[in-house]
């Protein structure tokens, strides 16, 4: 759960009243903060921090894929408030079959981007997305380039 | 100027005309694709615009032609190694890129860069600014139609890619800094190199202002062209001169410094108009300002290593490694396999030419990065372009799309 030491960090407290069963972890490591997040609320919990606590800022998403543990996949927001000066991280796990999360894109409008990126070298589905196309790659490239389990060389047969 | 008189634009497609009974002949709208071989688009960019007449209804960017996987490299490369693939991201600031990428994973191993090499990396880094400021300002001029102003700024560039040169042996790929300090040792009489290019540098960025500030074209093809609210920007993900040309004074060498930029003094330019005529002199002035910084360096260089006192990191001296068994210990094992670095994250970031770099590094405690996420700030700036360019005409959205400075090597890895 929430280590003592975080707990009092005002973002930590605030969310964690605001929404009771959204923060299932946090760490406070290289002074910097991560919170991992119940997927089913990622979207409220970004609503809730970009609205009552200034994160105005979405600085990038992305997806760390720890094949073959299992929940295998993680992904990873990074928000950054300009008038506290504060950046925060959050995470949530997704299992490796249909990895699939709701899209921020209603929060900020430029996670739309990196989450087609995301989608695109991962493949991770972000529901409600509007507009969910591979965005690096070719249309109909095959695979998930930036998962574990794809190589690095050889040739497509 | 017609669709059809740019060079490189291409008619791709016209659909007809929606069946207008009245006489009102409304112009027909259009499809126009633009890039990816454009000259302006400055590299692979390409944006397919939705016109009506000569004015933008819709736009999509599409990118991802100068995708190379390099975050996908860097898992198979150890720490050290990435360095040189952070040069070939945004290759105008590869510098930046190397800080940023030193720094997160000096972060994850908590190491102490000694003063001499933090001063050199911030002297370096702001050399990197005004180079990649100076091929943004000539190519942006020569879209809009100033051909002189790109000799001018190209004159300029050519002393910092040769100081670059005599630092590290290569012009842009420069790879000059490493985790645990500088490649080499500064090289003798840097300081006479420094000193006389930074002597005459403001009165350089003083004659492209007069080829263009007060110029009665330039004001007209920019002023008022390629507005965007603040608003927009930052909840797209827009960041760097183009939030402080719309007033918005933040930058990370000031809010959140590193590599001790606390100690330097130097202004935040910001401007409120916010157009393309506002970004150009908010970087005219980060120009002047970068060159302050860059004398303060000169003047206040501490003395000392330019390396960390980490010998599982840090190469042992040439002549340290033929006489001591422990340093040929420590330089064999560093070569064959690499220094682990602890497990954990790091989102280090810093502000880079065009806005904010971060670098996300994930160890799982072995000799090569677990994940290397890289945020580029041209991708987040080029995401805002559907909403700055629609409903101008199509000849400002050279305009509006230059006064971005994005790098397609940034966008696309």
């Amino acid at each position: 759960m929430i280590p003592d030491d975080v707990k009092n960090f005002p973002v930590v407290a605030a969310l964690s009243s605001a929404e009771p069963e959204a923060v299932l972890g946090a760490k406070f490591d290289r002074e910097e903060l991560t919170l991992e997040i119940a997927a089913a609320k990622i979207v409220s919990v970004c609503a809730h921090l970009k609205n009552e606590q200034k994160f105005v800022r979405l600085s990038t998403v992305t997806t760390v894929d720890w094949f073959p543990e299992e929940p295998r996949f993680e992904v990873v927001y990074h928000l950054h408030s300009l008038e506290r000066n504060e950046r925060l991280r959050l995470k949530c796990r997704l299992a490796g079959a249909n990895p699939e999360i709701d899209s921020v894109t209603c929060v900020w409008r430029g996670a739309g981007w990196y989450e087609r990126e995301t989608f695109d070298l991962f493949g991770i589905h972000f529901r409600n997305h509007p507009d969910l196309r591979r965005i690096m790659l070719p249309e109909d490239w095959e695979g998930f380039p930036l998962r574990k389990d794809y190589p690095i060389t050889g040739n497509r047969v | 100027m017609s669709a059809g008189d740019i060079p490189g634009v291409t008619v791709v497609e016209t659909e007809p005309a929606e069946q207008a009974p009245e006489v009102d002949a409304r112009p027909r709208r259009m499809t126009l694709n633009m890039g990816p071989q454009h000259p302006s688009t400055h590299g692979v960019l390409r944006l397919v615009l939705d016109l009506d007449g000569e004015t933008i209804v819709a736009s999509q960017p599409d990118i991802g032609y100068l995708h190379t996987g390099i975050e996908k490299e860097f898992e198979v490369k150890n720490y050290q190694q990435g360095v040189t693939l952070t040069d070939r991201i945004d290759y105008l600031a590869p510098l930046s890129n190397n800080l940023c990428y030193c720094l997160a994973v000096e972060k994850l191993l908590g190491l102490e860069i000694p003063p001499m090499a933090q001063w050199t990396r911030v002297m370096l880094t702001e050399l990197t600014r005004l180079n990649s400021h100076l091929v943004w300002l000539g190519t942006h001029a020569i879209d809009i139609g100033a051909m002189s102003v790109f000799l001018y700024c190209f004159r300029e560039r050519e002393d910092i890619l040769r100081i670059f040169e005599m630092y590290s042996g290569q012009r842009m790929m420069t790879s000059y800094f490493r985790i645990g300090g500088l490649a080499l040792e500064p090289p003798r009489g840097w300081q006479k190199r420094i000193k006389t290019f930074i002597d005459v540098f403001p009165s350089r960025v003083d004659e492209y202002e007069e080829l263009l500030t007060n110029n009665r074209i330039w004001i007209g093809r920019t002023q008022g062209v390629g507005k965007i609210s603040l608003a927009d920007m930052l909840d797209l993900g827009v960041t760097g001169p183009m939030l402080r040309a719309a007033g918005l004074k933040w930058d990370t060498r000031k809010a959140q410094p590193y590599s001790s930029y606390e100690k330097f003094d130097f202004e935040v330019p910001t401007r409120t108009e916010n157009d393309v005529y506002a970004r150009y002199l908010v970087r005219i002035e980060e120009m002047r300002q970068s060159a302050r910084i860059v004398k303060q360096a000169l003047e206040g260089m501490p003395e000392g290593r330019w390396t960390a006192d980490a010998p599982h990191v840090v190469l042992p001296d040439r002549e340290k490694m033929k006489t001591q068994m422990e340093a040929l210990i420590y330089h064999f094992k560093i070569v064959t396999e690499g220094f682990g670095v602890p497990a954990g994250e790091v989102y280090q970031v810093i502000e880079s030419p065009r806005g904010e770099v971060g670098y996300y590094v994930v160890s799982d405690g072995t000799a090569k990065p677990y994940r290397v996420h890289v945020r580029g700030p041209s991708f987040g700036n080029l995401q805002a372009v559907p909403c700055m360019i629609q409903g101008t005409l199509i000849a400002d959205v050279i305009a509006s799309i230059g006064s971005m400075d994005f790098v397609l090597g940034d966008t696309d890895r």
